[in-house]
């Protein structure tokens, strides 16, 4: 790879916003011939806005286009479609497999591309109608995999592949493409057992010394350490560092990609390695220091949970939280940090043990949860969390009514009928009280702005007088006035009633801020849990999946 | 373990239910053997057609194309148009598929066109299609004919002038596929007295020594049937066949390997409302009379029963179940009337029989299509958390 060359790909200054809100800006980088690197940053820092315009998203032409180039082979090129990336060479594997389920090896790896035996029917119809040649497909197919070094029978259905397999069927995709240079891979070990990775990792270094070019997205530091030879770190839109990978250390990476604002790049490339590291044990001497300190017993211990929760699946967590804290939960999207609390509720299926004040609770049963005086805020405001159609009123107090029996006059089981004056009297309370800006408790609860809605959401979960409450992103989608506030009625609820407050974000400065300690979820466990007032680079290390463990073995 | 039987037992309950029936039934009947295979050859040759032009859209993941009474509408302007003109035989017949076929193929586009529409909810969508079209079919069947459709025959024609009858004689094509190539079957013993009767016609006889009496066998229809079957067969294994099978089983990677979803689904829906409609001129050559305002009506619900019987569900048929189903389903009716005049002194059980079998195996067939696909649900939720965790 020598300077003078062309590059395969250029970024030059490339920078999007979406209406008025910046999310890329003055991106630049080269990507050579059979290089490999590494691009890390957390979510929403700008990785799939910069594949959506690499790749000629609509999504980016329907709104407003980009800024800066893009040169292949340094050529400017500007790609309306994905179909145009791939003609130039540049693919693509997805986090998600789009595989299909009841085709074999072969038929996935060529499919839409199939070997066809000519047929005169041909040229009266179209080549659809010519039969499939399967012997020549089953060669292609053997000689992609076999270029990725693994030995997968081609004949194998998808459907009964271990995960593993299925990663390498996708990628083998991607190689038969005759003209492949460049290949983005997205978080392609997220699925995959170690073992698995490595063998992925074995055969991507293989596929670059033929010459490809690899994007490797990841938030495993410590894979994007072994495979890459230069790392990309993106924050908050920008490219924070362009470095080769043996220059930075996996600590290093992840304060570069938690980073706070007031610190400077030049500053953080000199950190120094922290002689006293986090022992795994340092999470529970903080709680034991707290329990003796308080005497307090635990609120709500959970052991081994999972949670079936499309997009975020939990797949075994434990942990307790002390009477009157304020709990975190945080970690990447899709790593399942919103899984736990809808699993504890009942929301999804879910299994393992969770305990309440030291009874065990019925899972997958909401009704229950709620009978047991948790609340719960959930992360769709506007689908589970909000009766749009209704007003106010109605929407603060309907799950007190229908789980407590409260705001209703009559007899139980005979005849009941709404006691409006009672719940306008406290909705009013609580319009007062969280200074939620309505017309009034009839208006309709469609009608109020975000930061708005959530207050009505929090009214609805505090009328239940909960022992414990459950809030899942509860400053998503509001204005930053809007959050501070709701941030400070949960401080003061806490305070005022001792409410033990389990608070799942994906803003890590929001969970600091607020909690006594934050657990972080790293595929579907537990990382680590951590005293608010450590350092943000520890949480980074953690949401990168590096366990206390692996980060010894590697200063030593 | 336990699962894996019960789906086994699940998946072949419908069948195995039908083969127990006709178990007791055939014996209470009292008929003989060859009269049933007699019966049953020609149903087969009846049906068959009807019910192996759904087969495309379920590999198209289309599931059940109740939109197939379209294509029968089709063939049976075709047929009133021959009528009307007096072609009689192979001609009229051949003309009729003719006139069928751009009325098939545009109906087609359009069903295919609204079930691109309202993708997942595609069976129902053909159902309810089915009636509007019918609508469509009526008013031209009833008021258009005669008055700007030119038909004038009339025997066709109703006696105020415009508007075609309820029942109209098929005569000139009557039987006339099945006896094109006149072949019996007949007892070696029962063959000279055949021949009597007969006279000295040319069949084309097999004699069998095992066999009482004498079969007629519709040859070129089940030739017709049998290339069909080849053609099935032929067009699973082309590219169009794969991407349709790509489609059937996930639109969304199909159409991200450039595979064009949209139009293959209409080809889908296509061919099987042209097939529909040769399928349902086959079928009336059969029975020899239409009833213009009714054939078709039943043709749809009777050939997805008889299709499910054969074991075939929502998402997979193969041309096995075709010929299963169509002899379980018929198998039944031949015999149910008379087991049921025999068992209760009443012949009506056997109709009562035919619409609440048609109608509960439709709808078992759907509420298991519902079960599997949800427990599929479940089963790929529970492999996105791997092997940790329990059950």
């Amino acid at each position: 790879m020598s300077e003078n060359n062309t590059p395969l790909l250029r970024l030059d200054h490339i920078g999007k916003e979406f209406y008025g809100n910046r999310v890329l800006s003055d991106i630049s980088f080269d990507i050579n011939a059979g290089e490999i690197i590494g691009l890390v940053g957390e979510n929403g820092a700008g990785k799939s806005t910069l594949l959506n315009i690499l790749f000629g998203m609509p999504v980016i032409s329907s709104t407003g286009g980009h800024e800066g180039a893009l040169f292949v082979d340094g050529k400017k090129v500007n790609f309306t479609s994905p179909n145009q990336a791939l003609a130039q060479g540049i693919g693509m594997v997805h986090q998600e497999f789009s595989l299909i389920p009841g085709f074999t090896a072969t038929e996935n790896i060529l499919l839409n591309r199939e070997v066809l035996n000519g047929s005169s029917l041909s040229y009266l119809f179209s080549d659809r109608v010519s039969t499939l040649n399967r012997e020549e497909m089953n060669a292609r197919a053997s000689a992609a995999i076999n270029t990725l070094g693994v030995n997968i029978n081609p004949d194998m259905i998808v459907s009964e592949m271990p995960v593993g397999y299925k990663q390498f069927i996708e990628i083998a995709r991607e190689i038969d493409r005759k003209n492949t240079r460049l290949l983005f891979l997205d978080e392609p070990t997220a699925v995959l057992a170690e073992s698995e990775a490595e063998i992925l990792i074995t055969a991507l270094k293989k596929l670059a010394r033929s010459g490809i070019a690899i994007v490797f997205i990841s938030h495993r530091l410590s894979e994007v350490k072994e495979l890459c030879s230069r790392i990309l770190v993106l924050r908050d839109g920008k490219l924070i560092t362009d470095q080769p990978a043996e220059s930075l250390s996996a600590r290093q990476i992840a304060s570069l990609m938690v980073g706070r604002e007031s610190e400077k790049k030049v500053d953080l490339q000199k950190l120094p390695e922290e002689p006293e590291d986090i022992e795994s044990e340092n999470a529970s001497d903080s709680l034991t220091q707290q329990k003796k300190k308080k005497k307090i017993r635990p609120a709500l211990k959970v052991e081994h949970l999972w949670v079936d929760m499309p997009g975020e699946t939990v797949r075994d967590v434990s942990f307790e939280v002390m009477k009157g804290e304020i709990f975190g939960i945080g970690g990447l999207a899709g790593h399942g940090k919103l899984g736990i609390p809808n699993g504890i509720m009942g929301l999804y299926p879910a299994g393992g043990r969770v305990r309440l004040f030291g009874r065990s609770l019925t899972l997958n049963k909401p009704r229950k949860a709620l009978g047991r005086k948790m609340a719960f805020v959930s992360e769709d405001r506007r689908g589970v969390g909000l009766l749009l159609d209704e007003p106010l009123d109605w929407n603060i107090t309907f799950t007190a009514m229908q789980t407590q029996g409260r705001f209703l006059l009559g007899i139980p089981y005979i005849f009941q009928m709404r006691n409006e004056h009672a719940m306008r009297k406290e909705a009013r309370k609580y319009i007062d009280s969280l200074n939620i800006k309505c017309t009034g408790p009839s208006q309709l609860a469609g009608e109020l702005s975000g930061g708005n809605q959530q207050k009505v959401c929090l009214a609805k979960a505090f009328v239940l007088r909960p022992n414990i409450l459950l809030i899942c992103e509860p400053t998503r989608g509001i204005d930053i006035g809007a959050k501070s506030l709701v941030l400070d009625t949960l401080k003061e609820y806490n305070r005022e009633n001792g409410t033990t407050i389990i608070i799942t974000s994906s803003e890590l400065e929001e969970l600091r801020s607020v909690c006594n300690r934050v657990a972080i979820v790293d595929e579907g466990k537990i990382a680590g849990i951590l005293p608010a007032s450590s350092p943000a680079e520890d949480f980074g290390m953690l949401m990168m999946g590096q366990t206390h463990q692996e980060e010894g073995e590697e200063s030593a | 373990m336990i699962r894996k039987l019960f789906d086994k037992i699940a998946n072949n309950a419908v069948p195995a239910v039908f083969i127990i029936i006709s178990a007791f039934a055939i014996p209470l009947s009292g008929y003989s053997a060859s009269y049933l295979v007699q019966e049953l050859l020609t149903r087969i040759g009846r049906n068959s057609f009807l019910i192996l032009s759904l087969l495309i859209p379920i590999m198209a993941g289309m599931g059940l194309n109740f939109g197939m009474v379209l294509g029968a509408m089709a063939g049976q302007i075709g047929l009133l148009f021959i009528c009307d003109w007096g072609i009689v035989g192979i001609p009229g017949m051949v003309l009729a598929c003719l006139i069928g076929t751009p009325i098939a193929i545009v109906l087609g586009i359009f069903c295919g066109y609204i079930m691109n529409r309202a993708k997942g909810r595609e069976m129902v969508t053909g159902y309810i299609l089915g009636f509007f079209i019918n609508g469509v079919y009526q008013m031209t069947v009833l008021y258009l004919m005669g008055w700007i459709i030119p038909i004038t025959s009339p025997t066709l024609l109703l006696s105020r002038g415009y508007g075609v009858r309820n029942a109209v004689s098929l005569l000139g094509i009557r039987g006339i596929l099945d006896n094109l190539i006149p072949t019996i079957i007949t007892g070696t013993k029962d063959a000279g007295q055949f021949l009597s009767i007969n006279g000295a016609k040319s069949f084309m006889m097999i004699q069998l020594p095992f066999i009482e009496g004498s079969i007629r066998v519709p040859l070129a229809t089940l030739i017709v049937i049998a290339l069909f079957c080849v053609f099935i067969m032929w067009f699973r294994r082309t590219k169009l066949g794969q991407d349709m099978r790509a489609i059937g089983q996930s639109q969304s990677v199909a159409d991200s390997a450039g595979i064009p979803v949209n139009r293959t689904r209409i080809i889908a829906i296509v061919i099987s409302t042209v097939l529909a409609c040769y399928g349902q001129i086959i079928y009336l050559q059969n029975m020899g009379t239409l009833n213009t305002y009714n054939s078709h009506d039943q043709a749809g619900m009777f050939s997805i029963a008889a299709l499910l019987i054969g074991g075939a569900s929502v998402s997979r048929a193969t041309i096995a179940n075709v010929f299963a189903g169509v002899i379980l389903f018929h198998l039944m009716f031949i015999v149910a009337p008379v087991a049921g005049k025999n068992l209760i002194g009443d012949a009506q059980i056997g109709e009562y029989f035919r619409v609440f079998v048609s109608y509960g195996i439709i709808a078992i067939a759907l509420v298991l299509h519902a079960w599997r696909r949800n427990r599929e649900r479940e089963a790929a939720r529970r492999s996105l958390r791997g092997n940790k965790g329990g059950e």
